[in-house]
């Protein structure tokens, strides 16, 4: 196979602007994507299958059938998950990753998020450590996502956030019945709420039309193409140039490797479950926390015994996902009005400067509900089923509104993705098995937000609230998934260095959630994309001067 | 699939026609002459409709097996959920005992005072059983009608919600802050 500039394995959030940037910088790519390419008109707003509820499967994959992963209790006892089941941890597998089907929320972190150890210390037991940059290094990145990817919503009355250089590129969509019943019950507990900044065209933008305002958003393709993600924008991009070929269905196996430890390109199976070699300068692997650690693990060889960038056993380390904490609340007038996205306001001054709390986070009112999501959401004290179930749902289903948000997750390094000994997916590679969990600092957390999501819906007139408050067993990492590949300066604490190589390779890059010191109290998704356009620069200047040619 | 012999014997399928014909609300479906489903046998198939209706019992809305509950787990049950057909049939097969136990009756004669008592029952003595059914019926009720279940959207209509699902561009103007003339505020 023709020998290219560089291999990106992953078509999500990161690996869709990496090919993108490394195609407009004039090199060859390769971007492999395990899932296939999905359009507007694969939304099939069906809410027992997609990848919000998912109790039928997942509409982007993947499917069960043959992509098992071990998950290990708290006891330790292991078990087989489903794709389709929350322990597997999943985030979508087809062009676009998560962002085809995401709520879209576009956070920045803030300037604290990238130094909770000088800032907080280091909860006993916990791995928290600073990122090796700072919210100045990636502000002109978060800014590039926010105008070429598309961001709407308004900043202007959030005190909290780190200097910007420009106002968000769309204007926020107007406001819901959820907005104006919480905005002044923010206000009057003193607190700053605001349009919560949203990856979706508000107004056309990008030659593409704005929000219908359907029900049918997070967890779905949008129908009329107005989220906005990878599959939409930078994809299509790194296409236009010529120099990027997308592969969809192919699934990389292995990194490999030259006998002077350079990476040589990407063994993967085809679409007819061929292997194939895709040789190349770089590698840029992508594909999200789990699977980025699990690559990297399965690149065994003679000099990398452990698997790639493996040699201080960091790989698959401090995995984290998003914990989210919350409240219902139930009022005595109609709160719902079925617009979508649904959430559509955000108080941030939760996140930071709670005496005796490491962090904390958003929160926000809930995207769209499903009848399905309410099931099991109504008032205390009702029962779980007959007659009365069914009346509660008729009575509370448009007069409920739901605050929540994600805690800052205190890393540890003993949650891992690792490789399953025995259990093997349908290509006979070894599984991803998750264990551990994020240190007790983040439930203490996530309690303290739950009671703060309640306060805010009782001052806004809820007469029945209940606190969202579960605490998982092992760590959730979803569509939130990272840190198994932290940047750092010190290689025996970290995987990747500050421009996202690895410290152990010189020509292979991990550039996505992976390299996510700490997670912030926020969607981090954004922040992925600030980091796919951040690594890249560095990387395209290194291969313009002395080049990777090895 | 099924082999004959988890089918249902045929003393159990008289015994249900007899319960057919004292009238419990058996609208489960219409599959043909032989009322074959998928998955589960006939007499299967009536003591589920008596479960499920008694986790979404009729009031002004239908209920569960009105509106296609069985229809919607037999057909998941032969594909996603194959992995708890298992669970199904056993847990089908001690509804059955239970009810005959207590009240003489196979669940879809007994009374639906009755057949609550029995997944109050399953509720207690098989957890694990009564989980699958009350998330299945659920699911049947409250999710798409395009697996069966939710026949008409009937559920969706009971919460107030547009079906098809109004667009909210024809509710609001894009390019005002001001909701644009809505009549369902």
């Amino acid at each position: 196979m023709k020998r290219v500039n560089a291999v990106v394995v992953g078509a999500g959030a990161a690996g869709g602007i990496v090919a993108k940037e490394l195609a407009q910088a004039g090199l060859s790519v390769v971007l492999l994507e395990r899932g296939r390419w999905y359009t507007a008109s694969d939304c099939r707003k069906d809410d027992l299958r997609n990848q919000r509820t998912t109790v039928l499967g997942n509409a982007f994959g993947p499917e069960d059938a043959g992509n098992p992963r071990v998950w290990v209790n708290a006891a330790g006892q292991a078990q087989t998950v489903l794709p389709s089941e929350g322990a597997w941890s999943n985030n979508a597998w087809c062009v676009g990753g998560g962002t085809l089907s995401y709520g879209a929320m576009a956070w920045r972190f803030l300037p604290q998020d990238f130094r909770m150890r000088s800032t907080y210390g280091i909860p006993e037991g916990s791995s928290l450590e600073d990122w090796p940059i700072g919210y100045d290094d990636l502000e002109p990145h978060y800014e590039k996502a926010e105008v070429e990817i598309g961001v709407s919503g308004d900043w202007s009355g959030e005190p909290y956030h780190g200097p910007r250089r420009r106002p968000l590129p769309l204007p926020p969509l107007p406001p819901n019945r959820e907005y104006g019943i919480l905005a002044s019950a923010a206000q009057r507990l003193g607190l700053h709420p605001f349009p919560i900044p949203m990856l979706r065209n508000s107004v056309p933008y990008n030659g593409r039309g704005p929000c219908m305002r359907c029900r049918w958003c997070c967890g779905f393709a949008c129908e009329v193409d107005a989220k906005n993600g990878t599959q939409n924008t930078a994809i299509p991009a790194a296409l236009a140039t010529g120099n990027c070929e997308l592969r969809t269905q192919c699934v990389a196996s292995e990194i490999v490797t030259d006998p002077r430890g350079r990476a040589t390109g990407v063994a993967y199976f085809d679409a007819d479950g061929h292997r194939q070699m895709q040789p190349a300068d770089v590698v840029v692997v992508s594909s999200a926390a789990i699977e980025s650690a699990r690559l990297l693990l399965l690149s065994k060889s003679r000099l990398f015994p452990q698997g790639l960038g493996n040699r201080w056993d960091q790989v698959g380390r401090n995995l984290q996902g998003h914990h989210y904490t919350g409240a219902a609340g139930f009022f005595d007038f109609e709160t719902y009005d079925d617009v979508g996205p649904g959430a559509s306001i955000a108080v941030c001054d939760y996140n930071h400067g709670t005496p005796g709390l490491c962090g904390g986070g958003l929160l926000a009112n809930e995207f769209i509900r499903l009848p399905i999501q309410m099931v099991d959401r109504l008032p205390p004290g009702t029962p779980r089923w007959g007659a009365g179930h069914k009346q509660a749902m008729r009575a509370w289903h448009k007069r409920t509104v739901v605050v929540m948000g994600p805690t800052q997750p205190i890393p540890m390094a003993s949650a891992r993705a690792t490789l399953d000994p025995v259990v093997k997916d349908k290509w006979g590679l070894p599984v991803a098995r998750i264990e551990g969990n994020s240190h007790p600092h983040t439930f203490a957390i996530g309690t303290v937000q739950a009671q703060r999501a309640e306060a805010w819906l009782k001052e806004a007139g809820a007469i029945h609230t209940s606190l969202m408050d579960y605490k998982p067993e092992v760590v959730e990492a979803g569509q939130h998934q990272a840190g198994t590949c932290r940047m750092g300066d010190d290689p025996r604490s970290s995987v990747v260095d500050r421009t996202c190589k690895l410290h152990d390779v010189d020509n292979v890059f991990v550039i996505d959630g992976s390299v996510h010191v700490t997670n912030g109290g926020f969607n981090p998704v954004l922040t992925i994309m600030a980091v796919a356009y951040y690594a890249p620069e560095r990387l395209v200047r290194e291969w313009k001067g002395t080049g990777f040619r090895g | 699939m099924a082999d004959a012999n988890d089918r249902g014997g045929i003393s159990r399928r008289k015994f249900v026609a007899i319960g057919a014909l004292a009238g419990a609300g058996l609208a489960v479906g219409c599959h043909g002459e032989h009322g074959n489903w998928l998955v589960l046998s006939d007499t299967e198939a009536r003591t589920l409709a008596a479960l499920c209706d008694a986790i979404i019992p009729a009031d002004d809305f239908p209920s569960a097996a009105q509106a296609g509950a069985v229809t919607y787990i037999d057909r998941q049950l032969a594909h996603p959920y194959r992995r708890h057909v298992a669970a199904y049939r056993a847990g089908l097969r001690e509804a059955e005992q239970r009810s005959l136990e207590h009240f003489g009756v196979m669940p879809a004669a007994a009374k639906p005072e009755q057949q609550m008592a029995v997944v109050r029952v399953l509720e207690m003595k098989n957890r694990r059983f009564f989980e699958l059914v009350r998330a299945h019926t659920m699911e049947s009720y409250y999710g798409s009608p395009r697996h069966g279940g939710n026949r008409d959207a009937v559920s969706w209509r009971m919460l107030g919600l547009d079906e098809p699902p109004v667009r909210g561009r024809s509710d609001y103007d894009a390019t005002t802050t001001e909701r644009a003339g809505s009549n369902r505020l």
